[in-house]
């Protein structure tokens, strides 16, 4: 076996752990450490405006009222 | 803050189960995992009752303090999540919820348990919102579009109220003093009749 085919399987395996990823969640008693999630008007719908998300959920919300909706 | 609550009105629940459909619908939930259904009490007596049932979103969760990874959270919504890639399905949240929500898939032979599966109220969870990973793991981020869970939106009464505790108890509180309560209920003389002097009430099973 020529050294290019011995260099290049040291290569291979050598490296073949290093694209792994940390698989140990670190606990922290009585915390939540896992992952971060964000706010629901933090997306292209809304674009951060909080208040437009504010908006549509009330306007969702008062659809429920028949008594509003469609009156008495 | 708005503080996301679900409301069952069981004067109006007809057990349609369309929230039930909705809910599995919507979020493609695996083959034996509930994240809603409808408990009838009394069931075919006079008076019996129907309420939707899922996870209530408690401000003060059990499923929170009995879980030994902590993998549960709040989200400034107050809508109670968890991640999905920290559970263990250990089940232990499953005992401490009083109202039956963490469900489990079976994820291989002999009845094997996988992870902790619950109604999210239609926020996703801990993943980019709309991306893929987000649905297969939590179902579709209703919230994120604006709108409320569809159980609570499509639901054909509107027994079912979701969304800010203070607009859905609002909404209710209208409703019950408009309709008045027990006999003197709009249509209840309608539905099950006027109880005849000297008739004796049907004796509840236990």
């Amino acid at each position: 076996m020529s050294k290019f085919a011995i260099a290049l399987l040291i290569t291979v395996f050598g490296l073949s752990a290093c694209g792994d990823k940390e698989g140990v969640v670190v606990y922290k008693q009585g915390s939540y450490s896992g992952k971060t999630d964000g706010k629901p008007w933090e997306n292209a719908a809304f674009a951060g405006d909080k208040s437009k998300w504010d908006n549509s959920i009330r306007a969702r919300g008062q659809n429920q009222n028949e008594s509003k909706r469609i009156g008495d | 803050m708005a503080r996301m609550k679900f409301l069952c009105d069981s004067e109006r629940c007809i057990e349609c189960n369309g929230c039930v459909t909705a809910c599995k619908n919507e979020n493609e939930v695996p083959w034996g995992v509930n994240r809603r259904r409808v408990v009838t009490l009394g069931d075919g007596l006079p008076g019996e009752k129907s309420v939707s049932v899922a996870c209530m979103h408690c401000s003060d969760a059990p499923c929170m303090a009995v879980c030994p990874v902590d993998c549960f959270y709040h989200t400034d919504e107050g809508v109670v999540l968890h991640d999905k890639d920290m559970c263990i399905g250990c089940g232990y949240c499953f005992y401490a919820c009083p109202f039956g929500a963490p469900q489990y898939p079976q994820s291989g032979a002999f009845g094997q348990r996988g992870k902790m599966d619950k109604c999210t109220f239609c926020a996703g969870g801990p993943e980019v919102d709309h991306s893929e990973e987000e649905f297969k793991k939590y179902g579709r981020n209703r919230l994120a579009e604006g709108k409320l869970p569809l159980c609570a939106e499509m639901c054909s009464t509107k027994a079912l109220l979701g969304g800010d505790g203070d607009v859905v108890s609002d909404i209710f509180r209208d409703r019950a003093l408009k309709r008045g309560k027990g006999g003197e209920m709009w249509g209840w003389g309608s539905a099950y009749g006027k109880p005849e002097p000297g008739t004796k009430k049907p004796e509840v099973k236990s």
